[in-house]
C-alpha cells in the first residue's frame, strides 16, 4: 500500500468454554499487544459467558502445514487400521474388552 | 419513604447513568472495531447498574413509580451525577481520561459498599466490583498507552487529563443526605477515600509518563444538581421520547 | 504452473466442493474463487459495519433503560459480526485495512438499505423485524457454504442473531398494542422499510450476475427472487398478527402457488441507492472515514507503546 505504518496485527484467538474441555479456536481479531489481545478477545468472544479461559496466539507466530503435503502427511496413516480396536476379532461372549 | 436512602442512592446511580449515555454514542464511532465492542460492554455495565439502583429507589419510593420515570422524567437540576461523567466524548484521550479518573473512584466505592449494612446495596456492590475493575483494568491501560505512545498521542492524553482534571474533587463531596446515611452505616464516607485516590491516580499517570496536575483549582456542582452546559444536550437526548410521548409503554 | 495443470486442479476442486467438502485458506483454489469470494465477505462486513449506523442513531434516544441496553447490545453484536466477518475474508491474504480502504473509497458495496435514514424510534422495530429477518433469509444458507472460515462466521452470526429479529418485533408489538399514535408511527415504519427490505434480497435472477456461479461455489443455495418470495410468504403474517398493513395494494395469497402475490418492485430506486445517490449514502460513508482517521493517532500509539514495551523486555531479558 506504498506506506510503512505498521497496523495492529492479527491475533488468534483460543477459548476454553469450561473447565475440563480443551481450548478451541474462535476466530481472530486485532490488537497491539498481547494484553490487548486478551482484553479484546474477552469482549469480542465472550460477551455471552462463552469462556473460563483465553489463549491468544499472534497469527505469524503459528506454522501450519502445507495441503500439498498432506499425501505424505496424512495418508500413510489411513492403512495401520491395526492401530483401531475393530482390527481385532473376538467372539461376542468376550465381555469387557 | 426513607428519603435520605433515595437520595444516596440516585446520587451514585446517576453517576452510572450518565456514563453509559455518553459511552452509548460512541457505539460504531470508535478507532477499531475492538475498541468500540469494549467500550459498548462498559457502557451495558453501567446500564445493568443503573437499572438495578433505580429498580430499588422506585420500590423505595412506591407510588407505582419505574426504574424508567427515575431515569427519564426528572428535569436537569435533579439529576445528581458528578460532572466528570457528563463531559463531552470531545476525542478518545478524553474518553480514556473520563474513565479513567471515574473507574478509581468507582472501584473503590464499590469495594466498600459491599461493607454497607443495607443488603441491597451490598448484592449490587458485589456484582459491580466485577464489572469495574475489568473498567479500570481497560482505561489505566488506555491511559499508558496513550500517555507512553507517540508525541502526538502523549500530547493529547495530557490535554485530557488536564480538561478532566478540574472535575476529579468533587467526587469526593458528601451531602446532608450522604452524611445520614453515613451515620446509619449505609453510604460510605467518600471524603476519606480522597488521598487514596489521588495516591493511585497519581501513580498511574506517572507510568504513562504524563504529568500529575496540580490539585488547585477545581470545579463542582453536578452533586447539587448544578450542571455544566452539556448536560442540558445529553438530557435532551435521553429524554426525547419519554417528553414527546408523554405515558406510554416502549 | 500449466494451462492444463490449472484445468485439473480446478476440475479436482469443483468436484470437491459438489462433495460438499470445505475449502480451507491454505489448500489451492482458482483465482477466481478467491477473488469472488473477498468481494462477497468483506461487502457483509462492510454491510455489518455500516449497519450499525442507522441503528446507532437512537442509542441515546432509546425510550426506555430496557429498550436501550437492548438496542446497545443489538449494535455492538453487529460489530462483533463484522469483526467476525473481517477476519475470515483475511484468511484469503487482504487486510482488514485494505478492506476497509476499499469501502472508504466507495469501491467496495454495502448492503443498500443502510442508506436509508432512521427517523422514528419505530424504525427501531422495523429494522429488527424487516431488515434481520431478509438477513437472516440470506444467511442461513451459508453457515453450509463451501469456504469453511465463512462458513464458520456465520455459524456464530447466525447463532447470535436470533435475538435481533425478536428484539425488533417485540418493539412492533409494543407499539400496535400502545396509543393510535404509537400504531400510526409503526405503521409509518412498516411503509418506509418494506419496499427497501425486498430490494435487500437482490436483484430479480434475471439481472443477477453472479448467480450460476455463486450456486455451484455454495455462497448462494437458493435464487434471489426464490428467497425474496419466501421472506414474504413468512413475513405478511406476522404484519396481520401485529394489525399492520403492507404497503403493497397487490399485495394477495395465491390459492393456486400457496404464495402471496405482489406488486412490482422499483428498480430504478434500487439502482439509485446502489449507485450511491440514496438518502444518506453520503452521511454513512463521512460517519465510517471520521472514525477511522480520528482514531488513526490512538492506533498509531497503541503499537508505538506495545513497541517501546517489547524493547523493554527484551532489554531486561539480555
Amino acid at each position: 500500500m506504498g506506506n510503512t505504518k505498521k497496523n495492529w496485527p492479527l491475533w488468534e484467538i483460543f477459548v476454553r468454554s469450561k473447565n475440563g474441555l480443551e481450548h478451541r479456536h474462535f476466530g481472530s481479531l486485532h490488537a497491539a499487544d498481547a494484553e490487548m489481545a486478551l482484553e479484546n478477545a474477552r469482549d469480542v468472544y465472550t460477551r455471552r459467558n462463552e469462556g473460563v479461559s483465553i489463549w491468544v496466539v499472534e497469527s505469524k507466530n503459528v506454522t501450519a502445514s502445507n495441503p500439498q503435503d498432506n499425501g505424505e502427511l496424512f495418508e500413510p496413516a489411513q492403512d495401520k487400521v491395526y492401530r483401531h480396536p475393530t482390527f481385532y476379532d473376538l467372539p461376542d461372549d468376550v465381555k469387557h474388552m | 419513604m426513607n428519603k435520605d436512602l433515595y437520595k444516596y442512592i440516585l446520587g451514585i446511580a446517576d453517576n452510572s447513568l450518565i456514563l453509559a449515555q455518553r459511552l452509548g454514542e460512541l457505539c460504531g464511532h470508535g478507532p477499531t472495531l475492538e475498541t468500540d465492542i469494549a467500550l459498548t460492554n462498559i457502557s451495558l455495565d453501567l446500564l445493568g447498574q443503573t437499572r438495578s439502583y433505580y429498580q430499588y429507589a422506585a420500590k423505595l419510593a412506591g407510588e407505582d413509580k419505574t426504574e424508567d420515570d427515575i431515569a427519564f422524567l426528572r428535569i436537569e437540576r435533579e439529576y445528581k451525577n458528578v460532572l466528570l461523567v457528563e463531559q463531552p466524548n470531545t476525542h478518545f484521550g478524553h474518553v480514556m481520561a473520563r474513565q479513567f479518573l471515574f473507574d478509581v473512584y468507582h472501584l473503590m466505592l464499590m469495594e466498600q459498599l459491599q461493607n454497607s449494612k443495607d443488603e441491597t446495596l451490598v448484592a449490587i456492590a458485589k456484582k459491580g466490583i466485577k464489572e469495574v475493575s475489568y473498567h479500570k483494568r481497560f482505561s489505566s491501560d488506555w491511559v499508558k498507552r496513550l500517555g507512553d505512545g507517540t508525541d502526538e498521542s502523549k500530547e493529547k492524553m495530557q490535554e485530557a487529563i488536564n480538561a478532566m482534571w478540574r472535575f476529579t474533587d468533587e467526587l469526593f463531596d458528601v451531602m446532608e443526605a450522604d452524611k445520614v446515611m453515613i451515620e446509619e452505616g449505609i453510604a460510605v464516607d467518600v471524603s476519606r477515600m480522597k488521598e487514596t485516590y489521588y495516591e493511585k491516580v497519581s501513580e498511574l499517570l506517572e507510568e504513562a509518563t504524563l504529568e500529575v496536575p496540580e490539585r488547585k483549582y477545581f470545579t463542582r456542582g453536578g452533586k447539587k444538581g448544578v450542571h455544566t452546559e452539556h448536560m442540558g444536550y445529553l438530557l435532551a437526548d435521553l429524554q426525547y421520547m419519554q417528553r414527546t410521548y408523554p405515558n406510554m409503554t416502549w | 504452473m500449466s494451462e492444463q495443470e490449472v484445468k485439473n486442479l480446478e476440475e479436482i476442486f469443483e468436484a470437491r466442493i459438489a462433495r460438499d467438502e470445505k475449502i480451507e485458506p491454505k489448500d489451492w483454489m482458482p483465482e477466481k474463487y478467491r477473488k469472488t469470494h473477498i468481494r462477497q465477505i468483506s461487502q457483509h462486513a462492510h454491510s455489518e459495519i455500516i449497519g450499525m449506523l442507522p441503528e446507532g442513531n437512537w442509542i441515546t434516544r432509546a425510550p426506555s433503560l430496557r429498550r436501550k441496553a437492548a438496542l446497545l447490545a443489538k449494535v455492538q453484536d453487529e460489530a462483533g459480526h463484522g469483526l467476525y466477518l473481517y477476519s475470515a475474508c483475511e484468511t484469503l491474504g487482504i487486510s482488514r485495512e485494505e478492506m476497509y480502504e476499499q469501502l472508504h473509497s466507495g469501491k467496495a458495496k454495502y448492503s443498500s438499505i443502510f442508506n436509508y435514514p432512521t427517523v422514528t424510534w419505530a424504525d427501531m422495530g422495523a429494522i429488527g423485524w424487516l431488515v434481520d429477518g431478509a438477513a437472516i433469509i440470506n444467511q442461513v444458507p451459508l453457515c453450509n457454504t463451501s469456504f469453511g472460515p465463512y462458513a464458520r462466521a456465520m455459524v456464530r452470526v447466525c447463532k447470535e442473531e436470533s435475538f435481533h429479529q425478536r428484539q425488533g418485533y417485540e418493539i412492533m408489538l409494543t407499539l400496535c398494542k400502545g396509543t393510535d399514535e404509537q400504531k400510526e408511527m409503526a405503521q409509518d415504519a412498516l411503509n418506509r422499510w418494506w419496499w427497501p427490505s425486498l430490494m435487500m434480497l437482490g436483484p430479480t435472477d434475471a439481472e443477477s450476475v453472479h448467480t450460476e456461479q455463486s450456486m455451484k461455489w455454495k455462497l448462494k443455495r437458493k435464487s434471489n427472487d426464490e428467497l425474496r418470495q419466501q421472506f414474504i410468504d413468512q413475513t405478511v403474517p406476522q404484519a396481520d398478527i401485529l394489525g399492520l398493513t403492507i404497503p403493497d395494494p397487490d399485495m394477495k395469497f395465491n390459492e393456486e402457488t400457496g404464495h402471496y402475490d405482489f406488486g412490482e418492485i422499483d428498480w430504478d430506486e434500487f439502482w439509485q441507492v446502489v449507485k450511491g445517490h440514496g438518502p444518506c449514502n453520503k452521511e454513512r460513508m463521512k460517519a465510517r472515514v471520521d472514525a477511522w482517521e480520528n482514531g488513526e493517532w490512538v492506533r498509531d500509539a497503541a503499537m508505538a507503546h506495545a513497541e517501546k514495551k517489547a524493547n523493554k523486555n527484551v532489554a531486561k531479558a539480555s
